[in-house]
């Protein structure tokens, strides 16, 4: 079996043949540098119909891509929301045109810290420019034009997808008819960048990370990252859930072993979970999206805060918050209601009831699943209807 | 749709914008929408109406009344519709102020306890009442404060809360309900709905 740090660079080299649009337009990033000429990696599934009005923009999370559904050809596994997205489920991929992009800051195709810097020929690592939420919107924007897209029917995407969701509707609110922000919120909190900094502190801690720079000994930071991983999946789930699916169940064994091994099911699970993620993602993308998550405050960028973010807008919002949710909770969830009904707008807003915590976006969670495919078909008669006329 | 939507449809004039607290499936929604081109909300509790109505495509917030009534501004609806929960609410009085900040004006639509048939059922068999718009027993009814139209009408002027209208339902007819006929109307509405604010 090859090792892990090279299963990943294999992986990199399946990464040339999937599908890219060279974003020509110069990109002013909010931190002031320009990027031009840059890969922006796709994938879409169905098919746009004659009138155009079956788009469905998807926004993926921190540690997602844009293989939405069906088989990932990179890492051969399922798509991230193959509950969601597909023939037949709520975004049915027979009737909607699904689209979803790799963020820039990524690592599956699209422009990132692992990138061919054109100044030094060699992957930018902590050269890259620091990046926001509205950077990666903007830059996903374009890709709108090249596959002749006017107005999309929906936006949606959970957790940082949501907070993605969020701001193309503030920046470019002529450019969807719907909106679905689900598990997410409108500025990032003290405790969840105190979470995305452990993970951050954990992957700089690992020596082999070298300052970003061990892509050149073409080695991954893989004890870090892996740790940064295993801090994501503690914060997806909820007290209840973790108790109820490991308890203190023990790991293949009677007793324990009085060492240091993996005596509990869920310290084994941490740890297959936080070095199955070294195969497929790059520590510095980690570090890049994260910071892009953490600068996110959809207020800042609006004299006047959120409200001013969703005023004289005809786009239909559902909210969409996990009772069991601490990392985006319902009340960070309903503030977003809150402003869009004082800017007036039209809002929609359910809370499902589980135990699954933040994960519940990702699984087979039924009422979510139907509340999730009423609204987007229901859009999709209105939006026709409009269309229309 | 229930006679008492028609009434309440009635007072809502064509063009606003309408809250409707405990929209249910959202029919009263659906047809100001459709016959009166009125841009309507929702609030409702029940997380399959909330369902439904998503469903319908009319935007609904699942919440409760009680005590989520401080997300909407100040007048920011030119209607608020409350349709026959008052009584439900454990703290009526403060759930109506809040209808009166969030609406210019409001619509509120009672049970009327004060009704002849739920009058004789306690005066000659001593039992609480059950009709057919009171459908609970004592001990597994929603209503904590049951009222009476007059109730209603000098709660608001006691707290000096303009009463624009009063109309009684019963059955299939209406009639507007003055302090000159207050009495009467009382024993034989059985529905009262009050535009207020």
């Amino acid at each position: 079996m090859p090792s892990l740090a090279g299963l990943f660079f294999w992986m990199n080299s399946k990464i040339e043949n999937i599908k890219k649009f060279d974003v020509s337009k110069p990109l002013k990033l909010d931190c002031g540098k320009t990027i031009n000429n840059f890969p922006l990696a796709y994938e879409t599934y169905g098919k746009l119909n004659e009138n155009r009005d079956n788009a469905v923009l998807v926004f993926h999370a921190l540690t997602g891509d844009q293989f939405v559904t069906g088989k990932n050809p990179i890492t051969n596994k399922e798509g991230w929301w193959v509950t969601a997205v597909g023939p037949n489920k709520s975004i049915d991929t027979n009737k909607y045109f699904v689209i979803c992009a790799n963020v820039i800051g990524g690592c599956m195709g699209s422009l990132g810290p692992k990138s061919t810097n054109p100044d030094t020929n060699k992957p930018y690592g902590l050269d890259f420019p620091v990046i926001t939420i509205r950077d990666i919107v903007r830059a996903q924007e374009s890709l709108l034009e090249h596959l002749g897209i006017k107005k999309l029917l929906c936006v949606t995407g959970g957790s940082m997808g949501g907070m993605q969701v969020l701001q193309f509707c503030a920046t470019f609110p002529e450019k969807t008819f719907s909106a679905i922000p689900i598990a997410c919120s409108s500025s990032h909190s003290a405790q969840n960048i105190a979470l995305n900094e452990l993970a951050r502190q954990a992957i700089m801690a690992d020596p082999i990370w070298d300052n970003g720079k061990y892509f050149l000994k073409n080695v991954q930071p893989k004890n870090g990252l892996a740790v940064a991983r295993m801090v994501g999946h503690i914060s997806y789930l909820s007290e209840k859930g973790m108790q109820e699916k490991f308890g203190r169940k023990l790991q293949e064994k009677a007793d324990y072993e009085f060492s240091f091994n993996a005596d509990f099911q869920v310290e084994s699970y941490l740890r297959h979970q936080g070095y199955a993620f070294v195969e497929r993602f790059d520590a510095n993308s980690i570090l890049y999206i994260t910071r892009a998550m953490d600068y996110f405050d959809l207020s800042k960028q609006f004299k006047g805060g959120l409200v001013e973010a969703f005023k004289n807008q005809k786009t239909k919002y559902l909210i969409i918050s996990f009772s069991s949710d601490w990392l985006y909770t319902t009340k960070e969830n309903k503030d977003i209601v809150i402003a869009l009904n004082a800017s007036g707008a039209d809002v929609s807003y359910s809370e499902i009831i589980t135990d699954k915590g933040h994960d519940s976006f990702l699984l087979n969670e039924p009422e979510f699943l139907k509340t999730l495919k009423s609204f987007i078909d229901s859009m999709h008669e209105k939006f026709k209807n409009e269309k229309r006329i | 749709m229930k006679k008492e939507f028609k009434v309440i449809a009635d007072l809502l004039p064509n063009n606003t914008r309408v809250l409707d607290i405990g929209c249910g499936d959202g029919s009263l929604m659906t047809f100001l929408r459709k016959e009166k081109n009125i841009e309507v909300r929702g609030l409702e509790l029940d997380k399959d109406n909330v369902q439904t109505c998503i469903h319908k495509g009319l935007p609904v917030i699942q919440g409760n009344a009680e005590t989520e009534l401080h997300q909407f501004p100040d007048q920011s609806f030119d209607y608020v519709v409350l349709s026959q929960t008052l009584q439900a609410f454990y703290d009526p009085e403060k759930v109506l102020r809040d209808l009166l900040r969030i609406g210019k004006s409001v619509v509120v639509s009672i049970p009327n306890f004060g009704y002849w048939k739920v009058r004789t059922k306690l005066l000659f068999f001593g039992e609480m009442p059950v009709t057919k718009t009171l459908p609970n027993t004592w001990y597994n009814t929603p209503n904590l404060h049951m009222c009476t139209i007059k109730d209603l009408f000098n709660f608001c002027d006691e707290k000096n809360i303009e009463i624009k209208k009063v109309i009684g339902v019963n059955e299939n007819n209406t009639s507007f309900i003055k302090k000159n006929n207050l009495e009467i109307k009382n024993l034989f509405s059985k529905l009262g709905i009050f535009l207020i604010g």
